[in-house]
């Protein structure tokens, strides 16, 4: 009974809150996952970026132990993904779905959530009050769901997840569906939740700004992790910055680029890119150079979208569906 | 199964309880279709033939539309049953399953919550509509209204337990419908709820034998008929009905139980 009322925490002096270790995932038809590798450290805010398809919801569903990998191992604030209860108790878990019930309160949500985590209710009436204070939500307790805005809702979940206080946040796709300015209010409570709760937090996402607000981001494409690090460290890897030519010939006018100026030059969905540190100042002699052939010169410092780029090959948002 | 459950896990499946309580509340329309509409059944059905139609094998002074009464019973049972488990396929579209499958309780504790709301609700409305057996000429004694209750609560488990086990495998709700049709409600025929089998062709008498329904409908009536079971028309006796009820209900709640364990997620 005890030990009933000690909620989880991340072991004491546990660097790592999440370790995935060659995680693979294959569906019937198709490899999902393919050795998959990383972990978050402690207290972070860590995204995992990838278009549609990317293989991101499948590593969110394994880690949420709603799917079990083919291959590989995890462990979630130090416990092994075996011992999936354990997992689930130290695991607050944010849908991008809304998996809170319409048709009662915020208050009756929130218990329903809290028991089925096993807590008593004077227990989920304390954490609630809290919760809801620091949601701005504490007016619409008796509320039912349904009446709330879609900004509350989206609060409401996040307060659900957090009521067992999880050493870990997993959140699939949390600014899916809301609007640029709640998107910001939403982030910015999560980073206030890290800054006063001991909380790591985890979060799929395919939205760039939101991937940059965030201290590290693993960039997965077709199953792989492609690019790990922060937002900095990733664009400073692509190689300075970033020059996109148009023209009507992209093929002839990258050759061009090889050929007569040396520089390595790739054709990406139409455009042709350099990347090199002060390419800046060849835009004048490439301009001169080509000429004719060009249309447009755009220079741009590398954005993760670029970083993106840089390690597939591929345009963000070109990726084939699920 | 879990070999150990700690005590406050309990609290899962009394919130799942609470949940399905509070929903239908809030859903008047449910309220009025699984009590209605048994109701209309039996008011048209049983008023239309209760002229034409004397239950076979029972008594002279059984009418038809005491015969059907009980059966009328079975039916708010069954259509309870039905829209609590279709709530269940609804609950995996709308994404509240997902959240409770992450929370750190057993599936076979997720089975009990929701069958016990499944089942609860099913009690209430069998009991409403059990009370008004005089108006059915149906002689209720104290004693058969206990025991009709408790029979009620049986076979309320077994029905939710049946279409959990179905909603587990379902995705949608169109499916529901078609097991529904093509299993639930053909079984309801067969149980004696309708007719009794005495009179009835051999191809359904054996069909009825092999209905565990058959059995709950038998002792139902008999509980009904408590002081006066020279009324009825040939059935199961006490034992045999009560067993296979009560085996009816463990192997549909165990059913559940296993589909939802099969169930990734």
């Amino acid at each position: 009974m005890q030990a009933r009322n000690v909620w989880p925490r991340t072991q004491a002096g546990l660097e790592e809150a999440v370790t995935v270790d060659r995680l693979v995932h294959r569906y019937e038809d198709r490899v999902a996952l393919q050795e998959v590798s990383f972990s978050v450290r402690r207290g972070e805010i860590f995204a995992l970026l990838g278009p549609n398809g990317g293989g991101k919801t499948t590593l969110f569903r394994i880690l949420a132990t709603l799917l079990r990998p083919t291959a590989g191992s995890f462990s979630i604030a130090g416990v092994p993904a075996q011992q999936a209860h354990e997992v689930r108790r130290h695991l607050g878990v944010v849908f991008q779905n809304a998996s809170v019930d319409p048709k009662l309160t915020v208050w009756e949500n929130l218990l329903c959530h809290g028991q089925l985590y096993g807590l008593r209710r004077t227990t989920v009436a304390e954490r609630a009050s809290e919760l809801l204070d620091r949601f701005a939500l504490r007016e619409r307790r008796d509320d039912l769901l349904e009446t709330l805005s879609g900004g509350m809702q989206r609060r409401v979940e996040l307060a659900k997840a957090l009521l067992h206080r999880p050493p870990v946040l997993l959140l699939d796709e949390p600014s899916t569906g809301l609007d640029p300015g709640i998107r910001r209010e939403f982030f910015a409570l999560l980073q206030e939740l890290r800054a006063h709760m001991e909380l790591t937090v985890v979060l799929t996402t395919h939205f760039m700004e939101e991937a940059e607000r965030c201290d590290r981001v693993a960039i997965l494409h077709r199953g792989s992790l492609v690019a790990l690090g922060s937002p900095t460290e990733l664009k400073a890897a692509v190689g300075g910055d970033v020059l996109m030519l148009q023209g009507s010939d992209p093929a002839r006018l990258a050759e061009r680029l090889r050929q007569e100026l040396g520089l390595a030059a790739r054709v990406v969905d139409g455009a042709v890119r350099v990347e090199r540190a002060q390419v800046h100042e060849l835009v004048p002699r490439i301009v001169a150079a080509l000429g004719d052939d060009l249309t447009s010169v755009t220079y741009g410092r590398p954005t993760l979208e670029d970083v993106f780029v840089h390690h597939t090959g591929q345009r963000f948002w070109i990726e084939e569906p699920r | 199964m879990s070999p150990s459950v700690p005590p406050l896990f309990w609290l899962g499946a009394w919130a799942l309880w609470r949940r399905e309580i509070l929903r239908f509340v809030r859903q008047r329309s449910r309220l009025t279709g699984a009590f209605l509409q048994p109701l209309v059944f039996w008011l048209l059905l049983g008023g239309g033939f209760n002229a034409s139609f004397r239950p076979a094998g029972a008594s002279g002074n059984l009418s038809y539309v005491s015969y059907f009464f009980p059966g009328t019973v079975l039916l708010v049972l069954l259509f309870t049953a039905i829209f609590a488990t279709i709530s269940t396929v609804e609950d995996r579209k709308s994404g509240f399953l997902q959240g409770v499958l992450v929370a750190p309780l057993p599936r076979w504790m997720i089975t009990l919550g929701q069958t016990a709301g499944g089942a609860t609700l099913a009690l209430l409305q069998g009991v409403i509509m059990l009370s008004l057996a005089p108006l059915a000429g149906v002689p209720l004694s104290p004693m058969g209204f206990a025991a009709a209750v408790a029979i009620l609560a049986v076979l309320a488990t077994a029905l939710t337990s049946m279409g959990l086990v179905i909603a587990w495998r379902m995705d949608s709700t169109q499916g529901f419908h078609a097991i529904m049709n093509l299993l639930l409600l053909p079984s309801w025929f067969l149980s004696g709820a309708f007719f009794p089998e005495a009179g009835a062709p051999l191809p359904i008498r054996v069909l009825m034998h092999l209905n565990p329904l058959t059995y709950g409908m038998a002792a139902l009536r008999r509980a009904l008929y408590w002081s006066e079971p020279h009324l009825l028309p040939p059935l199961p006796g006490w034992p045999l009905a009560l067993s296979v009820t009560v085996a009816f209900a463990a192997t549909s709640f165990a059913a559940a139980v296993w589909s939802s364990e099969r169930r990734p997620a």
